[in-house]
């Protein structure tokens, strides 16, 4: 019997091209994700050197970041640095023989959504893209981390990267989730008690009981934000629920090719008796909806909790921070969060832009009106997502409640589009950072689940979800 | 890529933790397909009200620190977002070396890619630092890549960790995809064996 060894070290030496003495590991990418804002500079670094893209078949493009997601804004993008930018990564496509999906393709969407859903992403492949929320791609037992533009452009030129070998991190999450409690929830209850560098350096591996019982879409919400602990990586090992998922998808394997790649993904999961640098276990019964109340995603508390008081800390610099936080977010010590008023609520990004997502939010919206001084959008993940949903008729449902139903894209979860918070407001989102003027200059950003964001929309405030009262049933 | 050797240089003290690459270069600035520019646009969100009038208690407008090159913040510096741009927006502000006592990940790389170097001290070295960068006149650091070492002529002496590679890397300014295809026959003799693997093609 050979050394016990976890799914994440399984993934790395499958991929290992070479290990010269006294540098990194050159370890090769299976798969590259790009999209219109952290390309172009690299395809100008081919164009300079005179490479060319290595493996056309190992690399996909979508545009997502910056496209407007109303149907009048696509058509006609009004932001000429936007509408360059979305033309510069048609243009690199077509010279170096990238298939890109478009702003008029059926399978546009963001990235860490459509991977996925196309079939694209699959279990043991190592999987890298301009963009942190990489990670994502993770869920399905896939090595999947962020790069900058210049790993974009190495990639591209030799599709592998040199790397140091990631620390391993194990976070066991055991118990049944009570009622009301997300994996968004999980993930924020993760970040907010390591803290958003408490894994630095390593590669997180999610398992436990309430791991393996979320569905795909949940397992990646959890993966998607462990860049938001400073991880890596996030991981889950494939099981049943990864296959079922998988099977049948455009780019999933058929027939005789698709029993042979389950066999292999089979052997993927962390051996018994295989260890970790560091391991954490938590009782996911103890878990509550959370809400972010601060600047960084650590800064959060349950839903049932009140704004800190920064005089309770005793380092110097924390206290320094919290205050310019609440500061920042114009929050007074001691109020309970349930109070805080909200002006406007996003749903969607590659956090929260599923269709699990929407139908989550959907039952809560079902049969109640956003109230009157609050803007909502619910923005779709991928074209899929979107015809999925109006399929099931959850459009109707959020429009008939008042909410505004948009296009696919990244959205305000950056505001690199037009859809950006105005100074002061204060918004309740499905997405995943909370940084100063992340969803616009000045806008004030609390992360919370799908179904609490359909609550707080409702309600005007944030309201625990485990009250909430469903007053219509939504059947898919 | 500029090799890095020794910096003498101003040292600008940014007294806050968890600085994130959205603060560094906010959204508006990545929709450019340029490489260089972003310098005017470092720290926007801080140093210009939404009139557009300069924040004046804000450290990269005060005329003291004009120059610096090098920057003092504290831990977990350059969370968040994988931009790039968040490293190109230091340099060509001027910025070639931070001090912190952690950097995030994609961000220490990022900034690897660029020429800058990431001095990784204590955090009681950094407050020392911080404190004197706040209240001494001109005072000013001295970082040596080649002995590892950060010191002020003035008594403070500290050494830094950074890997051998790296440091070779940033010491002869070396392009990555370059010293990759060294490798190009066991790249080859490698993908032809992983292509085998049909469960992990992407289409």
């Amino acid at each position: 019997m050979s050394q016990p060894k976890t799914l994440f070290e399984k993934v790395w030496e499958q991929h290992v091209v070479a290990e010269p003495k006294g540098e990194p590991t050159l370890i090769y990418i299976d798969l590259q994700l790009v999209h219109e804002v952290t390309s172009p500079q690299a395809f100008e670094g081919l164009r300079l050197t005179g490479r060319k893209v290595r493996r056309p078949d190992r690399t996909i493009a979508t545009v997502d970041h910056n496209v407007p997601t109303t149907i009048d804004g696509r058509l006609h993008i009004v932001d000429q640095i936007a509408a360059t930018q979305i033309a510069t990564l048609r243009k690199n496509c077509a010279e170096f023989n990238v298939e890109l999906y478009d702003v008029d393709s059926r399978e546009q969407g963001i990235v860490h959504v459509i991977g996925p859903e196309l079939g694209i992403t699959k279990p043991g492949m190592t999987i890298v893209c301009g963009d942190s929320h990489t990670s994502t791609h993770g869920a399905f037992g896939a090595l999947a981390f962020g790069i900058g533009t210049s790993e974009v452009e190495h990639v591209l030129a030799t599709q592998t990267l040199p790397q140091s070998k990631p620390r391993t991190f194990r976070i066991s999450v055991e118990g049944k989730l009570p009622m009301g409690v997300t994996a968004k929830d999980i993930i924020l209850a993760i970040i907010g008690q390591i803290g958003t560098d408490g894994a630095t350096g390593c590669v997180i591996e999610y398992a436990g009981s309430a791991i393996r019982e979320l569905s795909m879409e949940g397992r990646m919400t959890v993966c998607n934000m462990s860049i938001e602990a400073g991880a890596r990586a996030g991981m889950i090992a494939p099981d049943e629920t990864t296959f079922a998922y998988l099977k049948g998808r455009r780019f999933a394997p058929r027939g005789a090719a698709w029993e042979r790649a389950v066999e292999e993904w089979r052997k993927l999961p962390t051996d018994a008796g295989a260890t970790f640098d560091r391991e954490l276990t938590i009782d996911a019964t103890t878990l509550v909806p959370y809400v972010s109340w601060g600047t960084s995603p650590g800064m959060v508390a349950p839903i049932t909790a009140k704004v800190p008081d920064p005089a309770a800390t005793q380092n110097e610099q924390e206290r320094k921070g919290l205050e310019r936080a609440l500061e920042y977010m114009a929050l007074k010590p001691g109020t309970p969060l349930e109070e805080i008023a909200i002006d406007r609520v996003f749903i969607g990004s590659c956090t929260n832009g599923r269709i699990e997502d929407l139908r989550a939010a959907a039952k809560i919206a079902a049969g109640h009106k956003v109230s009157s001084h609050v803007h909502a959008m619910v923005v779709p993940g991928s074209q899929q997502v979107k015809a999925q949903a109006e399929q099931e008729g959850l459009d109707v449902i959020f429009k008939d409640a008042g909410f505004d139903w948009r296009e696919p894209g990244c959205s305000m979860c950056l505001g690199m589009n037009p859809d950006i918070l105005a100074p002061g407001e204060r918004c309740a989102s499905t997405s995943n950072r909370n940084f100063e003027g992340r969803q616009g200059r000045g806008g004030r950003t609390h992360l919370v689940s799908p179904e609490m964001a359909a609550a707080a929309a409702i309600a005007g405030h944030f309201v625990d979800i485990r009250n909430w009262e469903v007053l219509e049933e939504v059947t898919a | 890529m500029e090799p890095f050797k020794t910096l003498t240089s101003l040292a600008m003290p940014l007294d806050r933790t968890n600085v994130d690459t959205d603060q560094m270069i906010p959204k508006q600035f990545l929709k450019r397909i340029e490489r260089t520019g972003y310098g005017d646009f470092l720290f926007f969100d801080w140093r210009q009200t939404p009139e557009g009038e300069p924040v004046k208690d804000f450290v990269l407008n005060d005329p003291r620190y004009e120059g610096a090159q090098i920057l003092i913040a504290g831990k977990n510096f350059g969370c968040g977002s994988s931009r790039e741009h968040a490293a190109w927006a230091l340099s060509d502000f001027g910025f070639r070396c931070v001090i912190a006592p952690t950097f995030a990940d994609i961000f220490f790389s990022n900034a690897g890619k660029n020429g800058i170097v990431l001095a990784r001290l204590s955090e009681e070295q950094v407050a020392e630092l911080m404190q004197k960068a706040q209240t001494t006149p001109g005072y000013t650091l001295t970082v040596s890549l080649e002995s590892q070492t950060v010191t002020d002529g003035h008594g403070f002496s500290a050494t830094f960790d950074v890997d051998p590679f790296r440091k070779f890397c940033l010491l002869e300014g070396l392009d990555d995809i370059g010293l990759t295809l060294r490798h190009a026959a066991e790249l080859d003799a490698f993908e032809r064996e992983h292509d085998e693997a049909l469960w992990l093609k992407a289409k």
